[in-house]
């Protein structure tokens, strides 16, 4: 006789996700939410930064440096007329982020010896906006320098695969890292510790059920969930913020199934180990969200960790899938490419999938 | 008749906790066997060792002539179970949960199409079916949970504590049903910490901290029940009541509504009565022997248990 407890406990699971309004809301909101979060309030480019410029050098040529600030855009260039010391002052009230000191002989030092110094003073009490400021000014003054041929030495930055360092690049990918770790991971564990805490798994477990058919049949539908999600991200992201997808997409696809069984066998641990939904939500989100947003580069980069941390690293399965969808989105990297995250990808599936089959029990503890 | 459940000797600890000591217990094909006690008394420990949802620690259980440890399997898909608190889907409707547990145990279609519309004329569930199971009542709740224990056809039915909780008209047409499970060939073993129900199963056993206090049938337990049951009213019960406690001969003196009911021993009670009348003539007892309840019974081997073992009372 052919069994069909696996789909039943599908068909049931099924029913459980429809009528629940908090994983439906997990489900969907979530990455609606973060969306717009990443997309518009997370923005990692700056505009409109407000420079102060004192300029005593009053040259055409100083005023031509002071245009190229304000014609890139990021800048809202104004002449403060204030004395030197009073600095301290504007950065005080917050009135500037940064401050541009052009020196008297400026415009005669750059004819004479085709080089000069301007000094820029930036208020580092917000890191992040103090380096992207940086950044923003040696290009400005690259450029100007290109432009009039000052430099002696000419550096010409290629920034390969995101050239306007677009966040939305970096999000999109590490959006579909976490929403996927978190529905898959995540659900299920609580799925299965409300099992228990209910009772019901007492009740199903006195039939001929076996334990792969209660895990496979459990799992599938959130398998599905989770790709339905990964490609309603990627979808608003190449459509709403114009990242582009330059790999394969059967092999996105792939990955994709392979990252998220990753994220079930997690969650499987963890509903093996946890007796109530509570335990188990608090357990997977320590053990699935914390290291898909700080330790998997997905925000800061692993080469800039303490070592003990990167060593971390090793174990957390977003490192690789983000790795491996970066490197299909953005660089249209093959199979054979990606070959090494994948392996430390199965492997970790393959451990983590067979120690939480056998810890899950056909008795009760 | 042929036992289907055969336990011998069998103990159970949750870490240094004695849920179990040394119990033995048979159950013949076709009755409805009652296991009575109250609550931590062990039955559920009992019933789950049954379907192989715990370890055997020590002793041998053997349900259909096969060793639980071996073969729980195959025995988990002769039996029904119904765990002590209600555990359906409550987001699943009537009909959903009845389908749900006809798939687990492959139940062909056919069948179900046959079995479905004989449970519902049963438990008279039809036209709630679409109704989910969490929005209930009590008793149609244990009705449903009944009907999905039963939806395989099975030759055993392990239930915990099915009226618990229950009002008394839903709890009476539940014992009805189980009647007639047991007409269509089913053996029944049925927990209840109520001692008015002991009375409605073929055979009972009595049990308390672990413990066995003895097991048989209703009419025979009373029968080797060697004492005798006297009901005292009064119109000044609240100074009778300490009084008579003082008194050793009476071996116990407990409190049923507005009676106390004396247990003596069968050969020295007429004596004691005698004495007692005369001695609380000022309070105008009445004293009458009755007919002993099971709940009488009960209260009266647990107390010869906790004296012999006072450590484990309580």
């Amino acid at each position: 006789m052919k069994s069909n407890r696996i789909p039943a406990i599908m068909l049931k699971e099924a029913n459980h996700i429809l009528r629940d309004p908090r994983t439906l809301l997990i489900v969907v909101l979530m990455p609606i939410v973060q969306l717009i979060m990443f997309g518009y309030a997370m923005n990692m480019e700056i505009r409109n930064l407000r420079m102060a410029v004192f300029d005593y050098s009053h040259t055409p040529t100083s005023r031509e440096l002071v245009n190229d600030f304000s014609a890139s855009g990021k800048f809202q260039v104004s002449y403060p007329n204030l004395p030197e010391d009073s600095i301290n002052q504007l950065f005080f009230s917050r009135k500037y982020e940064a401050v541009l000191l052009i020196p008297k002989g400026f415009a005669e030092e750059l004819n004479r010896l085709k080089k000069t110094d301007v000094q820029l003073l930036i208020d580092a009490s917000d890191p992040n906006a103090a380096t992207l400021i940086r950044s923003y000014c040696t290009s400005v003054i690259g450029r100007y320098n290109q432009l009039e041929k000052y430099s002696p030495i000419d550096v010409r930055t290629n920034i390969l695969y995101n050239p306007d360092m677009r966040s939305a690049y970096f999000f999109v990918p590490g959006l579909i890292a976490m929403i996927l770790v978190m529905v898959s991971a995540l659900l299920t564990s609580i799925a299965i510790t409300r099992e228990k805490e209910l009772g019901t798994l007492e009740q199903i477990l006195v039939s001929p059920i076996r334990s792969h058919e209660i895990v496979i049949g459990k799992v599938l539908p959130y398998i599905i969930l989770a790709l339905l999600d990964a490609l309603f991200i990627l979808t608003v992201g190449m459509t709403l913020f114009g990242v582009p997808f330059r790999g394969s997409f059967p092999l996105f696809l792939g990955f994709t199934l392979l990252y998220v069984l990753a994220a079930l066998s997690l969650g499987l641990l963890v509903s093996t180990v946890a007796q109530t939904q509570q335990v188990a939500m608090m357990m997977a989100l320590t053990m699935t969200m914390l290291p898909t947003i700080m330790l998997s580069g997905f925000i800061f980069p692993i080469a800039s960790m303490p070592k003990l941390l990167q060593l971390f690293t090793y174990i957390v399965p977003a490192k690789y899938y983000l790795q491996i969808i970066r490197g299909i989105m953005l660089k249209g990297n093959n199979l054979t490419q990606l070959l090494q995250p994948m392996l430390a990808l199965i492997i970790m599936t393959v451990v983590m999938l067979a120690v939480a089959v056998k810890r899950f029990s056909l008795r009760l503890k | 008749m042929q036992d289907i459940i055969q336990v011998r000797d069998i103990m159970h600890q949750y870490g240094d906790k004695t849920a179990l000591e040394k119990i033995s217990l048979q159950v013949s094909q076709g009755e409805i066997h009652g296991l009575i006690g109250p609550d931590s008394a062990g039955k559920t420990t009992l019933m789950r060792i049954l379907c192989g949802l715990l370890n055997i620690q020590s002793g041998t259980v053997s349900v259909f002539d096969l060793d639980v440890s071996k073969k729980f399997k195959e025995i988990r898909s002769r039996l029904g179970y119904m765990p002590q608190r209600f555990s359906l889907y409550q987001d699943l409707s009537v009909e959903e949960n009845l389908l749900f547990f006809a798939r687990l145990f492959s139940v062909t279609v056919q069948e179900r199409n046959q079995r479905l519309p004989e449970l519902y004329a049963f438990s008279r569930l039809e036209q709630f079916k679409s109704r989910r199971a969490g929005a209930l009542s009590g008793g149609m709740k244990q009705k449903l949970a009944l009907s999905c224990a039963l939806v395989h056809r099975p030759e055993l039915l392990i239930l915990d504590e099915p009226t618990y909780g229950v009002d008394p008209v839903s709890r009476q047409e539940f014992w009805q049903m189980l009647k007639s499970i047991q007409k269509g060939g089913t053996s029944i073993l049925v927990s209840t910490p109520y001692m008015d129900e002991a009375e409605l199963c073929d055979r009972v056993t009595l049990i308390y901290n672990g413990k066995v206090l003895a097991s048989d049938t209703p009419t025979k337990i009373k029968a080797n029940w060697n004492k005798v049951v006297f009901r005292v009213t009064s119109p000044e019960m609240k100074e009778l009541e300490p009084e008579l406690v003082k008194i050793i001969e009476i071996e116990s003196c407990q409190r049923f509504g507005n009676e106390l009911h004396l247990v003596l021993q069968a050969d020295e009670a007429a004596s004691i009565i005698n004495q007692l009348e005369t001695r609380f003539d000022e309070y105008m007892p009445m004293l009458e022997q009755i007919q002993p309840g099971m709940e009488d019974i009960y209260l009266s081997y647990m107390q010869a248990v906790q004296h012999k073992e006072p450590s484990h009372a309580g």
